[in-house]
């Protein structure tokens, strides 16, 4: 295996000439880089970092504590980095129960972050709130949702970067030179055609959710042809966050949409591979997997990804002159940059009046989503992201898949409506 | 006893003996585990229920989201880590986390990793050398 090679500026950063902090940061990107074979580092110009309070834990956050310790000059990030969201909304985090405990960590945690210089921007959502990249673009992003969308949407170039590696990245200016960096991993391996068009969000999310889970692994380039109309920037995030999450994906190609598939010549090798066809029966198969036997229903959660200002504005549409049944706690998550929209707009005002929750920079599953379950009672869990619905059957939830229209009908009925 | 060598692309971490837990399927620490107890709670996967502490964990690729990345280091130190993870495929996720949470990782066999090592086997990891030796009474 060839060896990493560093120029002497990142020699001197492995050898603790600009402190600790950065020291550890290059011995992190070396081991990842020689694992995967990477010939050299490659500059990057912005970092999206992961870091909820869940994730951390006591022994990363301490480990956040000892870096911030360190001189100005060694610890200050070399590259503008966000966050991804928080564990807790703290104007909210009482109203869904969540233990003080949480609450305390997540803020050490943020102090930490702070003295690194890094900007709490909070938000999963940053591809359309932030700092959109440019193609050709190296980055280090942290979230799944938000990688794919850069590299495959926006045609710029990142592997997913957890919260240690985006942290190393935004300590050096760096990341390994492997996988999405190069051209030869961006070319495309399985190909899809789509017999029946997404009608809505859950759609496209099932869409992502269907081929995610027939990836085999994180380097497999899915091909996407028979889209018949461009999605919106909505509906293709939550089809990436769904492929991403069911699927270790990082990248897609949809003909005729993405920014390097305007024909499947500018994808494939030689002769394109036999095609896939994905048909309604596919559809209603994976919506079968978030069903259940009978209507309860606990909580409705819109997030994962965080709400835009326009699926807010529908969710409040939707809401409007309506009451969420006292069964039933109503949840959307959104970014603090869009929440202050939502306020400033009345689109809050249109969820809260209707018995909703608007919370800002968190996501459900980030929030300690076992817990809160416990201390609320909830169960039975109903949503339009495919994403969520995936994740939270790990955190002892049951859920079920619906448009944002069921979901908010099954909101104010208190139970799941066809 | 017989032993048999198995091998696959140079690994990150130490060198580690211990008992393998197998299974054709993916793995993901923040959907599939409950971290506190130790088990998979994720109902359906192939290790639902089963604990996974201190095992070598043999399973086929990385899935799911970034957390990883973080949460293997909080789980080592709350002694609540698998002690090795050997997958026919990474992801970048599960390789960060294996160097930042020290955790022996391998990836890449001569072949399917969860086909040739069964559960209960003794294995012992070497990922500097991309070797897994199999030890069998």
């Amino acid at each position: 295996m060839a060896k990493l090679k560093l120029n002497d500026y990142e020699q001197a950063l492995l050898a603790g000439a600009k402190g600790k902090p950065r020291q550890y940061a290059m011995q992190q990107l070396v081991a990842v880089g020689e694992f995967f074979d990477a010939p050299d580092l490659v500059e990057i110009s912005q970092v999206h970092l992961m870091a909820d309070g869940e994730a951390l834990g006591a022994a990363c956050v301490e480990y956040l504590e000892e870096l911030a310790k360190c001189p100005k000059a060694e610890r200050t990030v070399r590259v503008p980095t966000i966050t991804d969201p928080r564990g807790a909304d703290f104007k909210a985090y009482q109203r869904i129960k969540q233990d003080e405990s949480f609450i305390k960590l997540e803020k050490r945690a943020i102090d930490a972050f702070r003295a690194l210089g890094i900007l709490m921007t909070d938000t999963c959502i940053n591809y359309q709130t932030i700092n959109p990249p440019v193609k050709g673009e190296h980055l280090a992003f942290g979230d799944t949702g938000s990688s794919i969308y850069a590299n495959s949407v926006l045609g710029a170039r990142t592997n997913f970067e957890g919260g240690p590696s985006a942290l190393a990245a935004a300590l050096t200016g760096r990341v390994p030179r492997y996988g999405f960096h190069l051209d030869s991993h961006r070319r495309g391996h399985t190909r899809f055609v789509v017999e029946h068009q997404p009608q809505d969000l859950s759609d496209w999310g099932a869409l992502g959710g269907i081929i995610g889970r027939r990836m085999k692994s994180y380097f497999e380039v899915p091909v996407i042809e028979g889209i018949t109309r461009t999605p919106t920037s909505d509906e293709i995030k939550h089809f990436g966050a769904a492929l991403a999450s069911f699927g270790s994906t990082a990248l897609f190609h949809m003909i005729g949409v993405t920014p390097e598939a305007p024909d499947l010549k500018a994808v494939f090798d030689g002769k394109p591979p036999q095609t896939t066809a994905i048909s309604i029966d596919d559809y209603r198969k994976f919506f079968g997997t978030f069903g259940v036997g009978d209507d309860k229903l606990d909580v409705v959660v819109f997030a994962a990804p965080q709400l835009s200002l326009i699926e807010l504005d529908q969710l409040g549409r939707l809401l409007d002159s309506k009451k969420v049944h006292n069964g039933v706690t109503l949840i959307a998550a959104t970014s603090p940059e869009i929440k202050n929209g939502a306020d400033r707009l009345g689109i809050t005002a249109m969820i809260e009046n209707a018995g909703g929750l608007l919370l800002e920079g968190v996501c459900f599953y980030q929030m300690h989503a076992r817990e809160i379950g416990e201390a609320n009672g909830w169960k039975r869990l109903m949503s339009n992201s495919a994403k969520i619905v995936n994740i939270l059957g790990g955190y002892g939830y049951e859920t079920v898949l619906g448009s944002m229209a069921r979901c908010v009908d099954s909101a104010v009925a208190g139970r799941i409506v066809k | 006893m017989s032993m048999i060598t198995l091998k696959a692309h140079r690994g990150i971490g130490a060198e580690v003996e211990g008992i393998a837990l197998v299974a054709s399927d993916n793995f993901s620490a923040r959907y599939d585990l409950d971290r506190i107890t130790g088990i998979f709670s994720r109902p359906q996967h192939a290790l639902a229920g089963q604990n996974y502490v201190g095992r070598i964990l043999v399973l086929n690729a990385a899935k799911g989201g970034v957390a990883t990345a973080w949460m293997l280091r909080e789980m080592a130190a709350r002694k609540k880590a698998p002690l090795a993870l050997l997958l026919n495929f990474a992801n970048p996720i599960m390789a960060q986390g294996a160097a930042f949470g020290g955790i022996p990782l391998m990836d890449r066999f001569e072949g399917d990793v969860t086909c040739m090592i069964r559960s209960g086997d003794r294995v012992r990891v070497i990922p500097a050398r991309g070797e897994v030796i199999i030890t069998r009474s």
